[in-house]
């Protein structure tokens, strides 16, 4: 299995496409840390960076990498490898790459300037979302077969969990406001894992006294080891899932 | 080596393979032949594990293939079209594919490389590589692990006369090593001085599987082309289409 991760690994860093994002993030951490004086609203910009263009990036980037590696694993097919283990490899080369880019991009500014709680929860998060993405990119490439598709594909489940999920919250707290819905959002945090990402983030942070009750309970349900636990957990089922959904349907297609 | 059993594969609409059923021994030479899109690169797909047959079952080497990837290691393949990752050079191709299979059993086969002097395109990216190059490079790795089984899938189309002879004096070489070797070609003149067995397929439908003597008996006629455009006329299974047309055509006319 690292055999073969080791040619996609080798592959991917030809490209240099991610050194370019590796190089994006550094500069924007950087210059974030830098401009603000106090470091936690230097940690407020960064999150929205880590919360949105990460998933982003890792979805379009994956997309495009499948596509384009076609041809290696027509390849690889021909040989004596399992088809489990040829999407595997690609997966942990794609997923590999990503998270060394972002604590090399993130980590070490962070590390350098912020080296508290809030700063490890945004490192944590964002490499549970890199997973998430990269899995549900493999998912979605796995599954349709014109590249085109699949590249759509990736951008409206991008837009839908980064945007149009917020929106859906909101209307459903606007609608059923004279109900107590604290536990519900609790269920609704766990079905987007960049919503449940933000969330833990910002209790790590001071401004979730600002919150009010909700804040308070959520403050107490994420505040200590089983919140902790809860989110890892989360964030594990959605990079597993679709992972092996995109391992199951490749499995069975003919290629 | 090679047994299939009641091989069915549909493709939407398509019936690509329609209930197969052959056997290929050791130091056999099978010609797989039958118009475009008769089934044959569908058959081999199958064969490779690529395409995934709907019913029927195939063994090689009395290894039922479903899942275990284990017995390609014994299969080199030719594909029709050799892709390959386009920033990779040659000479990492190679090397790379020997770091995967890794078998220390079998000997590496270097003729083809030698013969085909791609020693010297070891620096070349497989991007910038003409296509006979291309099916040269597709050649040379089929062979280059020493497989028991070959599988070859229209080997000497875009290769110039010199290296289409060179990869057929090898494929004589592998038969007399008493190895299957499994080809499907259009240029039935190149076929010729090859093939121990011929299988004919049509829209799916295997239509015959025979030894080249008995083609040769049952037709009067020593040259393969010959030989299996009679056996299309008397059986008139080929030329249905033909008729089709002609009847169509007939039938406009005497509307008009």
């Amino acid at each position: 299995m690292l055999k073969l991760s080791r040619y996609v690994l080798y592959d991917i860093l030809r490209s240099k496409v991610i050194l370019a994002y590796t190089l994006f993030l550094f500069i924007v951490s950087v210059s974030l840390f830098r401009m603000e004086e106090d470091s936690s609203k230097a940690m407020l910009s960064l999150l929205n960076i880590v919360l949105i263009v990460l998933p982003l990036i890792s979805l379009v980037f994956t997309t495009i990498h499948y596509y384009n590696s076609y041809e290696f694993i027509e390849l690889m097919l021909a040989q004596p490898l399992s088809r489990t283990r040829i999407l595997l490899s690609e997966y942990s080369g794609v997923a590999l790459s990503l998270l060394s880019s972002l604590l090399i991009g993130v980590g070490i500014p962070v590390v350098i300037f912020s080296p508290n709680d809030t700063g490890f929860a945004l490192l944590f998060t964002g490499c549970a979302l890199t997973l998430v993405f990269t899995s549900i990119a493999f998912f979605a490439s796995v599954k349709s077969r014109d590249k085109a598709r699949g590249i759509g594909a990736a951008l409206l489940l991008w837009f839908y969990f980064a945007l149009i999920y917020d929106g859906l919250v909101l209307l459903i707290l606007f609608a059923f406001g004279d109900y107590p819905l604290e536990k519900f959002t609790l269920v609704l945090s766990a079905l987007n894992p960049i919503y449940l990402g933000r969330i833990f983030i910002m209790l790590q942070m001071d401004i979730s006294a600002l919150m009010g009750y909700t804040g308070a309970l959520y403050q107490d349900f994420f505040g200590n080891f089983i919140g902790i636990l809860f989110t890892t957990g989360i964030m594990l089922l959605w990079a597993v899932l679709p992972l092996y959904g995109a391992v199951r349907s490749f499995r069975k297609k003919d290629l | 080596m090679i047994r299939i059993k009641n091989i069915g594969k549909r493709f939407k609409k398509l019936q690509a393979l329609d209930n197969i059923s052959a056997e290929f021994q050791k130091g056999q030479v099978v010609s797989l032949i039958g118009p475009n899109g008769s089934g044959k690169t569908t058959l081999i797909k199958c064969i490779l594990g690529m395409v995934k047959a709907d019913s029927g079952a195939i063994h090689v080497n009395e290894m039922q293939i479903n899942g275990d990837p284990s017995y390609r290691s014994q299969i080199g393949y030719m594909p029709q079209i050799g892709r390959y990752p386009d920033n990779m050079k040659v000479g990492q191709l190679f090397k790379m594919l020997k770091n995967i299979r890794n078998n220390s059993l079998n000997e590496l086969d270097l003729d083809l490389l030698i013969s085909y002097q791609l020693k010297d395109i070891f620096e070349k990216p497989m991007r910038t590589l003409s296509g006979g190059t291309r099916q040269k490079v597709s050649a040379a790795l089929a062979f280059y692990f020493n497989p028991d089984i070959l599988i070859l899938d229209e080997p000497t189309a875009g290769l110039d006369p010199l290296s289409s002879e060179m990869l057929k004096e090898k494929i004589i070489a592998e038969k007399n090593k008493n190895k299957l070797v499994l080809i499907t070609s259009h240029i039935l003149s190149d076929l010729d001085e090859l093939t121990t067995h011929v299988m004919y397929m049509q829209e799916g439908k295997m239509q015959f599987l025979k030894d080249i003597e008995t083609l040769h008996e049952e037709t009067g006629e020593t040259r393969l082309g010959k030989a299996i455009a009679r056996i299309m006329k008397g059986e008139q299974f080929a030329n249905k289409w033909i008729k089709k047309i002609f009847s169509e055509e007939t039938d406009k006319t005497t509307i008009n």
